[in-house]
């Protein structure tokens, strides 16, 4: 199972978060960390958790970076980043794990941590460029976003809320899911009309989640115009303060 | 989506049961109330999911509404009543029974109502049962009543009510579905902070444009398609700069003011007369207006008229007068707030200002929408199509927390209505019950006499001199000075000014503080040290402290909790019953009114009470009016739940506007309906009403939502509600500065009053660049809301604290390094009144002159059951300490609060710093350091490992 | 990365256990060294004592050492797996050998095949070892040619000197078996020169640009963290070296693991033979040793984890 499935279903289920639209408010990670506590994966352990260290297995987290102006002349920014497992087609968290615990499953593409027959090597988190596993020391096992396995086929939900935990809590609805092996599925549309782009695609590890780009920040409205006319040139110059234009007939 | 199970693979299960029950509810993380789905496992709350049908969130949940779960099971929660046995802040109680609480409470409080019931000062803090706790006060017979919108945000709602009968916060908001153009002033997160996200999400689908103006470039304004990063204080500038390009460029509704405001409405103009300045009137009292038509002054209110905009007019006593849209036109298209006057102020480019006026015209006028939605105006007249101006503004206490807020938010108001965008499809839209006539006809009462009761609510909308609560020499009323000269439309009340001068004693002593829900002795206050040294101060005659009795009710552990002297336990949000009220803050929808409760999901296993039946029964013991019976018996036995359903405010208008009548059909108003909370818990404990699409827009002159929100108990007329851009109430104190009328400031305050009750928006330096020397207090300084943390009591939850564990001073990085300040590097934050120590952050996204830092994360060591060592102690910092409730001494001696001088609106943002840093080896912890609290009587040592949610394991993994 | 102790223990413990099982068959099966049941119960009890002291101590890294067993059933994929899978086979043919050494006192015939296996699962242990590691693309410090190299040539380096003091002590000692260690020594001296000098000189390295994929749009840092408090992503694949620091380690490393046990071995070439060589070539063994724990530390404190880039990291 280490070995990744020959046969693949084609579908890819993944999420595609908007880094365009994400205000960084992390509704998605304490919902993730939330709804997976009591899950799957529960507990997700928090040590010392009122205290001076308090430390916490969270499988979703948001970062915010800013982007000083670069040599295109962009004008800088700040862009929050929700960051979580990708789903990657080509793991190696997977191929790495000596026992079998970490797979990807052949029939929607999620990658899963068995928690009964992990070891706790942490290999695995070692193999995953993306900082997606995070080791549960009390329970001796890792964990990882489970793209909410017990959720989206879960029939004690409505058919709406079967969605992930973060996709169904997010306000302004910056995170998307689907299925990304699918081309006409309404995540594949965004990432094709965004430019929805692979994290570190050099590594190989093909990622299905997407993230899509902050969009170019616009000083000025595409076709807007930079100053206004002014109404009344000669009353302007007069300097009288006065406008003609506030003699129109107005009627209440 | 089905699940494909391939062979070989180990078995989940992707179905397993969530929940024994699902109740629904009201979250209460934060003030938004969200609607909220609670699973129930064990008895144990188990996920918390946002409710998609309710119009607030649309399911949606924010990080603290997922939280909520580690509120509930908080190790900082109080466990019993509490009796202090050792002096103030040494945390020394014993544990009492209610009994015993709530006689000593009553024994108290019946005292001070016998003999002199303003001698009560009863504040609350973080409070949505106001209408509950005003009234309460109002029956007490105390004027020293108000919540915490003195602090917060009393600057929008007044600049608001004083000019369009509605307002910023969260009684109002843009229409997202449809505006084009969004413009956000000085927001983090608001109170609507699920729907504004939800808001900026719809924007950016569409692919409106969205400018936000902040000094700094997080949250909101990270998304925001163009950020600028204003100097505090200035935004006034900035509108006034933007009023000043529509002007040159003639880019203005006529036709929205000439309809809807008072932009036409005559103003004599005789300077010296106990007139000059206000609206001229007929018999009737009706404003005029000049009439082109038939060239004579005509009533204003008229239909059909054709007044003039400019010119000046010979009323019929002889004395002139002149609309007042062309004082408007005087004033701000002087050069003096040309964009070239003011960019270097606000820090802000001429051309880049030039450029956003014009896109707001461009928006407003060329993108105009039309919506075949036919309606009648209030003369009756119908309207085939519904147009609008797709712009759209929001502002909060960026502008609301300085000393010049009300004029700048009235300012952005008027830049609305000259866009002719307040409540039209794409613009600002009111939430009902607004709009409100201008102002409210609510006015603040004052104590009647011992025993007595108020003769109406301790709050209100003063809209003159004679409204004010002082005595004939002028002195306050008020135990925070609000409705007085110092702050005469203290709409609010003052909070942030209780205990401050009530250890004083000036403008008297009191006799008992009652506080509900406010971190009064940290986060909530400005100059920790000093409220902490009021609340312990003692008599040196008597040795009884200055401010004898001190009840407060609070759930936690908080920092205020060890300063008070009877403590009221109070239950989670998910214990209790609590309502949502029109009354009250309500979760209306611009598309109609709604109101909501909270139901107790789970019971409480500590002995508490919720503060509200806390609170009847208290009533019911002292006898207070409304609270017992004609045979002395308390009235609402049932305690708040009883009270929701069966208390009147008047005939047929209570808490609830849902389900009302005997048969539960009647809505808004109607007789109690014993079966209401039933009847809400059955609708997922909310009401909400869809107006009728004809009733959507234009409300404030819209003829069937007039006489719809009378029937419904809403407003008390149907006349059209004109905007006010010239505000005579403004005027009016004015003149009393000058010499007119029989009730005049004293002195002091004359020139004070002349300057600040300008009846058309000015701007000024924020209050304290007077008081400081600017240049060496190069810094403003401020505080954001983090998304996820509630002010203080966010610190509790293990999950939260995670994220917001301690916080960084913020500061341009391009000024760190003239500074020779590095990331990481310690700094001392000094101000006029004090010092802080912190951890620097750089950044690019911040205006050069402002450092910030996240509000209320710096914890007092010991509070709220963390470990003394908590990062929250020993890095996190406020900057609370830094900031002075007076301001430096006048002339005479005085010193005013730190407030705006209108409406009392505490100036947070006002503040000033430098900042220095400190060399490595000298500090490794923030400061200052208060004395750690010691662990409260019954609170339990919290755990050291939380495996919250291994309960529930192998039940799910036996598949139910 | 985060040098664990259990991890630096087990490598170079099982490394110099393998590297003295490998010669210690090789040379028994070549007959280079008589079959003293004394020695070869002493030599191999050190070789498993070192071997299974190493394997022990990576199981106190597990979360779940009970279910270590599960670790050999992925060795078509997994290099831990793999390498757990040859260590356990490896000490089949080593017992075995070592068996028939001691109570047989015969390595040769069927012995000396047992011999010739053990010797190429110990080899294909710490090649499992080293590609563990190199596997990873994660960490370009650690996906690196050199990697296995290093591994292999330092346990045979330090095997050798084991097997040399061994052999010196029982009064079997050859100048070969001395001029072995040295020559073992300096080649791994010259891989791990080729390794410090392969990541010093690598071309532009990672860094949040590319993590985020935010590059394009100008320089990326990081400006809130995720979290205010450190996690385990962090402890473990944060954990940073000041450069200055390592410099300093790996001149430690370079004396304690290779210049000292090298001119002790010189001495020992001098001396030859008797209790002073033992001496010596013990004390080159236990110093190597103890180089090798510096070594190997570094080898993990200079590991740069692109994780971190997300955590504020400039580079990886
Ligand atoms: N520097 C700076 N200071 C500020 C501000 C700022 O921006 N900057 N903002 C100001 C503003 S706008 C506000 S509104 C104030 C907010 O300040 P506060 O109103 O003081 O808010 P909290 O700190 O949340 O404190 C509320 C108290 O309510 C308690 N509480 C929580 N839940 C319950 C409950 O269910 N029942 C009861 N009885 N008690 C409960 C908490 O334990 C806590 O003690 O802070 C003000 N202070
Ligand atoms: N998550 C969360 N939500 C909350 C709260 C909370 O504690 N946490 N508190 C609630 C309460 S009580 C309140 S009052 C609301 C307040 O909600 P907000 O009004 O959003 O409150 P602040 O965080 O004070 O945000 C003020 C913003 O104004 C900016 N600012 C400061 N000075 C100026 C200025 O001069 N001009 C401009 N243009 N901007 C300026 C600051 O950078 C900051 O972004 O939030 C409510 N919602
Ligand atoms: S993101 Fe990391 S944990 Fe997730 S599949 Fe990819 S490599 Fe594995
Ligand atoms: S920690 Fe668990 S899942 Fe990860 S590699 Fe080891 S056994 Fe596999
Ligand atoms: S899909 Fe589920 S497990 Fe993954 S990040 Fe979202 S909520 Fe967490
Ligand atoms: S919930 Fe949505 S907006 Fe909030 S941090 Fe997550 S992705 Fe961003
Ligand atoms: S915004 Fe968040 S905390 Fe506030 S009520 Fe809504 S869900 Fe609760
Ligand atoms: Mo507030």
């Amino acid at each position: 199972m280490t070995s990744l499935p020959e046969t693949s279903s084609g579908k890819k289920l993944g999420l595609v978060i908007d880094l365009d639209t994400c205000v960084g408010c992390h509704a998605c990670a304490v919902s993730c960390k939330e709804w997976n506590t009591t899950g799957y994966s529960a507990p997700l352990t928090d040590q010392n958790p009122y205290g001076a260290d308090a430390a916490g297995v969270w499988l979703n987290r948001v970062h915010s970076y800013e982007v000083s102006p670069g040599t295109q002349g962009s004008g800088g920014m700040t862009v929050n980043f929700p960051r979580s497992c990708l789903h990657c087609e080509e793991p190696a968290c997977v191929t790495v794990c000596p026992t079998g615990a970490s797979y990807k499953r052949a029939g929607d593409g999620i990658v899963l941590v068995n928690p009964d027959t992990c070891i706790g090597c942490k290999l695995c988190s070692w193999a995953c460029p993306y900082g997606a596993r995070e080791y549960d020391d009390d329970h001796g096992v890792m964990k990882k976003c489970t793209l909410c396995v017990d959720r989206i086929y879960n029939e004690n939900l409505e058919p709406e809320d079967r969605q992930p935990a973060c996709v169904r809590a997010c306000p302004p609805g910056a995170r998307h899911f689907g299925d990304l092996g699918d081309p006409e599925s309404d995540v594949s549309t965004l990432v094709r009309e965004r430019g929805g782009y692979d994290l570190m695609p050099g590594l190989g590890y093909r990622p299905v989640n997407k993230y899509l780009p902050p969009r170019e920040r616009r000083a000025a409205t595409d076709s807007g115009p930079l100053e206004l006319e002014p109404a009344d040139v000669a009353a302007a110059a007069a300097g009288d303060g006065m406008f003609r234009w506030l003699d129109r007939v107005l009627s209440r | 989506m089905a699940e494909r199970r391939v062979s070989g693979e180990p078995k989940v299960e992707t179905s397993p049961r969530i929940a024994d029950e699902v109740k629904c509810t009201t979250c209460y993380m934060c003030a938004c109330r969200c609607g909220i789905k609670v699973y129930l496992k064990d008895g144990t709350v188990r996920y918390i999911e946002g409710n998609r049908d309710h119009p607030v969130n649309k399911g949606a949940l924010c990080a603290k509404g997922s939280a909520g779960i580690m509120q509930q099971y908080s190790p900082a929660r109080l466990r019993n009543p509490l009796m202090r046995v050792g002096p103030r802040g040494s945390g020394e109680f014993k544990e009492i029974t209610w009994e015993e609480a709530l006689s000593t409470a009553a024994g108290w409080l019946g005292e001070v109502r016998a003999r002199d019931p303003r001698k009560l000062a009863f504040f609350t803090g973080r409070d949505q049962s106001q209408a509950l706790t005003g009234w309460w006060a109002s029956r007490f017979g105390t004027p020293n009543h108000a919540a915490h919108g003195g602090f917060c945000s009393v600057n929008m709602a007044a600049a608001g009510l004083y000019t369009i009968g509605g307002s910023f916060w969260e009684f109002g908001e843009p229409d997202w579905n449809r505006t084009r153009y969004f413009l956000m002033f000085g927001v983090a997160e608001d109170h609507d902070s699920n729907p504004i996200k939800i808001g900026l999400g719809k924007l950016k689908q569409r692919g409106a444009k969205f400018v936000s103006v902040n000094p700094v470039r997080s949250g909101y304004s990270a998304i925001a398609d163009e950020w600028i990063g204003i100097r505090p204080g200035t935004d006034g500038l900035l509108v006034f700069a933007l009023i000043h390009e529509l002007l040159r460029a003639g880019k203005i509704d006529l036709d929205y003011l000439v309809r809807y405001t008072n932009a036409p409405w005559l103003i004599i103009d005789d300077p010296g007369a106990a007139d000059d300045g206000l609206f001229a009137r007929d018999e009737a009292g009706n404003p005029l207006a000049w009439d082109r038509e038939t060239g004579a002054a005509v009533n204003a209110k008229l239909p059909d008229i054709t007044p003039a905009f400019h010119g000046e007019y010979t009323l019929a006593d002889g004395r002139k007068a002149t609309p007042s849209f062309s004082r408007l036109v005087e004033r701000y298209s002087s050069k003096d707030y040309a964009p070239e006057a003011v960019a270097e102020r606000v820090g802000i480019t001429a051309a880049t200002i030039k450029r956003i006026a014009a896109e707001l015209a461009q928006a407003a006028f060329e993108e105009e929408i039309v919506l075949d939605i036919p309606w009648t105006d209030w003369a009756g007249r119908r309207h085939e199509k519904t147009i609008g101006r797709p712009v759209a503004m929001h502002a909060m206490r960026g502008i609301s927390a300085h000393s010049n807020g009300f004029h700048t938010c009235r300012a952005i108001h008027i830049l609305q209505l000259l866009l002719g965008s307040i409540d039209c499809p794409g613009g600002f839209r009111y939430k009902p019950p607004f709009p409100k006539p201008i102002p409210p006809g609510l006015k603040p009462s004052d104590q009647v006499g011992p025993g007595q009761p108020l003769g109406g609510p301790p709050l209100g909308f003063p809209t003159g001199p004679e409204d004010l609560l002082v005595d004939e020499d002028g002195t306050p009323r008020r135990i925070d000075k609000a409705f007085s000269w110092e702050a005469p439309i203290a709409a609010h009340g003052m909070m942030h000014m209780v205990i401050t001068n009530a250890a004083k004693r000036d403008p008297y002593g009191i006799d008992v503080l009652f506080m509900y829900m406010a971190n009064m002795s940290w986060n909530s206050s400005m100059s920790v040290s000093s409220v902490l040294r009021s609340l312990t101060e003692t008599d040196p005659k008597t040795g009884d402290y200055v401010i004898p009795k001190f009840i407060y009710a609070d759930a936690f552990f908080s920092e205020t909790v060890p300063y008070a002297d009877l403590i009221l336990p109070d239950t989670t949000y998910l214990e209790r019953w609590d309502c949502i009220s029109l009354l009250d803050r309500p979760i209306c929808e611009a598309d109609g009114p709604g109101d909501s409760i909270r139901q107790p999901v789970v019971q409480p296993d500590r002995n508490v009470r919720p503060f509200q039946d806390v609170l009847i029964d208290l009533g019911a013991r002292i006898g207070l009016p409304g609270f017992v019976k004609e045979d002395g018996g308390a009235k609402y036995p049932g305690g708040y739940a009883d009270y929701l359903v069966n208390h009147e405010r008047a005939p047929g208008i209570g808490s609830l506007a849902g389900w009302r009548g005997e048969d539960g059909e009647s809505h808004g108003r109607g007789k109690p309906n014993a079966k209401q909370l039933e009847t809400y818990v059955e609708n997922q404990c909310f009401w909400h009403l869809k107006l009728p699409e004809s009733q959507r827009f234009f409300r404030h002159a819209n003829k069937e939502y007039l006489e719809w929100a009378v029937s419904f108990g809403l407003i008390g007329h149907a006349d059209q509600i004109v905007m006010q851009i010239y505000s005579e109430p403004m005027q009016k104190f004015r003149l009393a500065a000058q010499g007119h009328g029989e009730r005049q400031p004293p002195e002091r305050d004359r020139a004070r009053v002349e300057t600040y009750f300008d009846p058309l928006p000015i701007w000024y330096a924020p209050l304290e660049d007077a008081g400081v020397e600017t240049e060496a207090f190069q810094f403003h300084a401020v505080t954001q809301r983090p998304m996820a943390m509630y002010h203080s009591w966010g610190s509790q939850n293990a999950w939260l604290r995670q994220i917001h564990g301690a916080n960084r001073l913020y500061m341009s990085r391009a000024m760190g390094i003239r500074l020779g300040i590095g990331e990481d590097d310690w700094v001392w934050v000094t101000s006029a009144h004090g010092k802080v120590r912190g951890q620097v952050r750089l950044m690019d996204g911040v205006n050069e002159n402002t450092v910030w830092t996240w509000n209320a994360i710096g914890k007092r060591a010991g509070a709220w059951n963390l470990a003394p060592d908590s990062p929250e102690a020993t890095k996190g910092f406020l900057l609370n300490h830094l900031i002075s409730e007076l301001l430096p001494e006048r002339g005479g001696g005085y010193r005013y609060s730190n407030s705006d001088p209108v409406t009392g609106q505490a100036a947070w943002y006002d503040l000033r710093v430098k900042v220095e840093r400190i060399a490595p080896a000298d500090a490794r912890a923030s400061a200052p350091v208060f004395a750690a609290l010691d662990r409260l009587p019954g609170l339990e040592p919290p755990p050291e490992i939380l495996r919250f949610g291994e309960q529930f394991k192998d039940k799910s993994k036996g598949g139910a | 990365m985060h040098p664990a102790y259990s991890v630096l223990l087990f490598t170079t413990f099982s490394g110099a256990g393998y590297g003295l099982m490998i010669l210690l068959c090789l040379f028994a099966v070549a007959g280079a060294i008589p079959a003293d049941p004394v020695m070869g119960a002493i030599g191999f009890g050190l070789s498993f004592a070192m071997v299974t002291f190493g394997l022990a101590s990576s199981a106190f890294h597990l979360g779940h050492p009970e279910r270590a067993w599960r670790a050999v059933t992925q060795w078509r994929s997994s290099w831990l797996s793999r390498e757990g899978v040859m260590a356990l086979i490896t000490y089949v043919p080593a017992g075995l050998f070592a068996m028939g050494w001691v109570f047989v006192e015969d390595t040769s015939g069927v012995w000396a095949l047992f011999g010739v296996a053990a010797a190429v699962g110990a080899l294909a242990t710490v090649y499992c070892t080293g590609m563990i590691y190199q596997s990873l693309k994660t960490i370009r410090q650690w996906h690196n040619d050199w990697v296995t190299s290093v591994y292999v040539l330092l346990a045979v380096a330090t095997g050798a000197l084991w097997f040399n003091a061994l052999v010196i002590a029982f009064g079997e000692g050859r100048s070969l078996f001395t001029w072995l260690s040295i020559a073992a020594l300096s080649l791994a001296m010259v891989a791990k020169f080729g390794y410090w000098h392969s990541i010093d000189t690598a071309k532009a390295p990672r860094d949040t640009g590319h993590a985020t994929g935010l590059g394009r749009l100008g320089t990326v840092r990081q400006w809130e963290p995720a979290h205010t408090q450190t996690n385990y992503v962090q402890r473990e694949m944060g954990f940073r070296v000041a450069r200055k620091h390592a410099q300093k380690l790996r001149i430690y490393a370079l004396l304690a693991g290779f210049i000292v046990p090298l001119v002790l071995c010189l001495a020992v070439a001098a001396v030859a033979n008797g209790p002073a060589a033992a001496i010596l070539a013990f004390l080159a063994a236990a110093v190597a040793m103890f180089g090798m724990l510096i070594e190997r530390w570094l080898f993990f404190a200079e590991a740069q984890h692109v994780a971190a880039l997300y955590y504020g990291a400039d580079s990886a």
